[in-house]
């Protein structure tokens, strides 16, 4: 059994797959401060084989020392591989996370031909619907449904976190509908998110994944700014801990470490 | 090391900030340089060219500056280096490539101004670096707007002279680059009061381009697969190509290429065979900036070559030796300068070809191209070179950047990204 962990910012996903590359477990944990005692938690009992571990965190765990072997794979091959497997005529990937969004452009058998993720600043992630919906005092799984009860979008013009929350104060201190306002926040996302999948190459189909694709009316507008409707897996979170167990059950069959074990400077 | 202090002093430096800088570029150098296993002998020359950088080389400045030579600074490999040496000056490359100062430069510089340029304002202003100190003059360029003005700001702070560097390569233009050499020629003989001639720039020609030469044959070496030499062990060497005395550099230089060369011929390199190469192309990346190379380096790929001004836009073209008269030597090296395919210059598709070129000699596998972030001229360039390579199946990865570290870790997941696609 091999372990595929996405340890981001915001959660820990697990997912566990036997020889014939069936899902035995998934679990999710939040990551807080202490993200190795979080791994340790969502471990707990699964005992795989080995592990490979992808996310923000992906280093952290192979130099955790755990005692079972762990290599690393960067988000996007995970994603991508994840993706291939939920849907496997999958041509575009585009995963919205807490920190950071991504676009893949997928080739035959599910290579990776391009990729785009957001800098270093979080507009447009997770992490800014999260604190948005703290403007709103909604918890952020409903903000979605919120948004979706707007008539019409607000035009908002800024994308940095903080920006924005002054911007949709002011708004509403002007007397616009916090529906409209929420859902101006979402389509401003949606433009820019569509704007990354361009630019890798849009082709259909489109696989929506990551933690904001449970968010309905990000789903909605995206397919209205991408003009198709994006597949939405039943668990979007888990797609990169897909993954990344799928590529561990590849490499214990004897696939090639994708990421060449040996650094310059180590070789002979 | 007293004695260098005393140096210090007398240059003016900001000598507790300095040590501090010192202490900083000592580690970060350990880390990165230090830690490589099997470096190459010739390796060493380098070491301890930096671990001197502030000490011997400026010692060797100031014996010159003593037995009345002149010292020019510049910040662009447009500043043609034959004329100067020509003139019984030393040139020296600033390096602009570290955080140092910029809270100081965004006094002078608007903030959203890219962080080379900060960097040589910012060490200016904090009294940091003794090259600038020992400068008799400071050559600037109107190459990019963020850099031209920049040097209005700058020209109350040290001695500087603008070369005016055309923007297109028109015969108009060429014609004011012409004008433009001449005149750098008879400012340089003002400054040193030493007239130039045909022999002095030959014979200075043939210096700059052997050492042009040697910087090929390097190059030409790390075709090789297994690489022979790390990107960063390279990228060091460029680097120092600007700052070093041109004469030993090439000796020194040829040496570590007959060690390759026995390398290669061993199959033996720092990398094992098959690992995938990339390419790294864009803005020039300036000591101390050896964050991405070591990013790329640490992701399991291997780098095969610079496609920057330092690197190969510096050493690509040699100057034609071969006139026998002032005028036709001048000729030579407005023609020769003019062949640089800076991002500045509009239309500049030959540096589309040129990085295609480099990217099939090196057998690279996949092309990182690199801006600093607020670099106009070179993010344009990114999505052209983008399509370019594309056409050729050849995958690119663009990254923007400056000197921080905070983007460590995105940079890491991009770059190891790339290199398991390129795998
Ligand atoms: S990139 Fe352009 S402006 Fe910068 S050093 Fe090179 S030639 Fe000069
Ligand atoms: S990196 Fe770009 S913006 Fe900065 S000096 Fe060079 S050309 Fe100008």
């Amino acid at each position: 059994m091999i372990a595929g962990l996405d340890v981001g910012s915001r959660s820990v996903e697990l997912v566990v797959v036997d020889a014939a590359g069936r899902v035995v477990l998934a679990r999710r944990v939040p990551t807080t401060f202490h993200p190795l005692r979080q791994v340790a938690a969502v471990l707990d009992g699964a005992a795989p084989e080995a592990i490979v571990a992808t996310g923000y965190g992906r280093d952290l765990v192979a130099g955790a020392g755990l005692d079972v072997p762990v290599t690393t794979l960067t988000e996007i091959k995970a994603h991508a591989a994840g993706a291939r497997r939920l849907f496997p005529g999958a041509r575009t990937v585009v995963d919205v996370g807490g920190q950071d969004t991504k676009a893949i452009r997928l080739g035959e058998g599910g290579r990776v031909l391009r990729f785009e993720m957001n800098d270093r600043c979080a507009a447009g992630t997770g992490k800014f619907l999260e604190h948005l919906a703290g403007v709103f005092q909604i918890p952020v799984e409903d903000f979605g449904a919120y948004a979706l009860r707007g008539a019409r979008a607000v035009p908002i013009g800024s994308m940095c976190t903080v920006f924005a929350e002054t911007e949709a104060v002011s708004l509403m201190a002007g007397g616009a509908p916090p529906e409209d306002i929420a859902l101006g926040l979402h389509a401003a996302i949606a433009a820019r998110t569509a704007g990354m999948v361009r630019r890798v190459g849009l082709e259909p189909p489109v696989v929506f994944t990551g933690g904001v694709a449970r968010n309905p009316c990000m789903v909605r507008l995206l397919a209205r700014e991408l003009g198709l409707d994006p597949l939405v897996p039943e668990d979007p979170d888990h797609c990169g801990a897909l993954g990344a167990a799928l590529e561990g059950l590849a490499r214990a069959n004897g696939a090639p470490d994708a990421r060449g074990a040996t650094a310059p400077g180590a070789g002979g | 090391m007293s004695d260098h202090k005393r140096m210090w002093e007398k240059l003016n430096l900001d000598i507790e900030a300095h040590d501090g800088l010192l202490e900083v570029l000592g580690k970060f150098y350990g880390d990165i340089y230090m830690s490589q296993d099997n470096r190459l002998k010739g390796m060493e020359y380098m070491d301890f060219v930096l671990s001197e950088v502030h000490g011997l080389r400026i010692k060797e400045l100031q014996d010159a500056k003593a037995a009345g030579r002149k010292v020019v600074g510049t910040f662009c490999v447009f500043v043609p280096e034959e004329l100067t040496l020509a003139a019984g000056a030393v040139q020296v490359g600033l390096c602009a490539g570290a955080e140092v100062g910029s809270a100081r430069a965004e006094d002078l510089v608007p903030r959203g101004t890219c962080a080379l340029i900060k960097s040589f304002i910012g060490f200016k202003l904090s009294r940091l670096c003794p090259y600038i100190e020992s400068c008799d003059m400071i050559v600037g360029e109107t190459t990019c707007d963020g850099k031209k003005k920049a040097y209005e700001a700058f020209a109350a702070h040290a001695p500087l002279y603008v070369m005016e560097v055309p923007q297109t390569k028109s015969a108009a233009a060429r014609a004011l680059w012409r004008a433009e050499i001449v005149r750098f020629k008879e400012r340089l003989e003002e400054l040193t009061g030493k007239a130039i001639t045909v022999d002095a720039l030959k014979a200075a020609m043939k210096t700059v381009n052997a050492r042009r030469r040697v910087l090929q044959r390097l190059n030409a070496l790390r075709a090789a697969d297994p690489a022979p030499i790390s990107g960063r062990d390279a990228l060091l060497i460029n680097q120092i190509s600007f700052y070093d005395d041109p004469e030993r550099f090439t000796a020194k230089i040829g040496e570590l290429c007959d060690e390759l060369e026995a390398r290669v011929a061993r199959g033996q390199g720092v990398a094992p065979a098959g690992t995938p190469r990339l390419l790294l192309s864009g803005c020039p990346m300036a000591v101390p900036n050896w964050k991405l190379p070591y990013v790329v380096e640490s992701s399991g790929a291997v780098i095969v070559g610079e496609e920057s001004c330092i690197g190969t836009r510096n050493t690509r073209d040699l100057v034609d030796e071969t006139p026998e008269t002032m005028d036709g030597l001048l000729d030579a090296l407005a023609e020769r300068y003019m062949k640089i395919d800076c991002a500045c210059f509009t239309p500049n598709d030959e540096r589309m070809d040129n990085v295609a070129a480099l990217a099939a000699s090196q057998k690279a596998d996949g092309v990182i191209h690199y801006a600093l972030m607020f670099c106009q001229p070179y993010a344009h360039e990114a999505m052209k070179l983008g399509h370019t390579l594309a056409d050729k199946g050849v995958p690119m990865l663009a990254l923007e950047t400056d000197y921080s570290m905070e983007d460590v870790e995105q940079l890491k997941t991009r770059v190891e990204a790339f290199v398991e696609m390129v795998s």
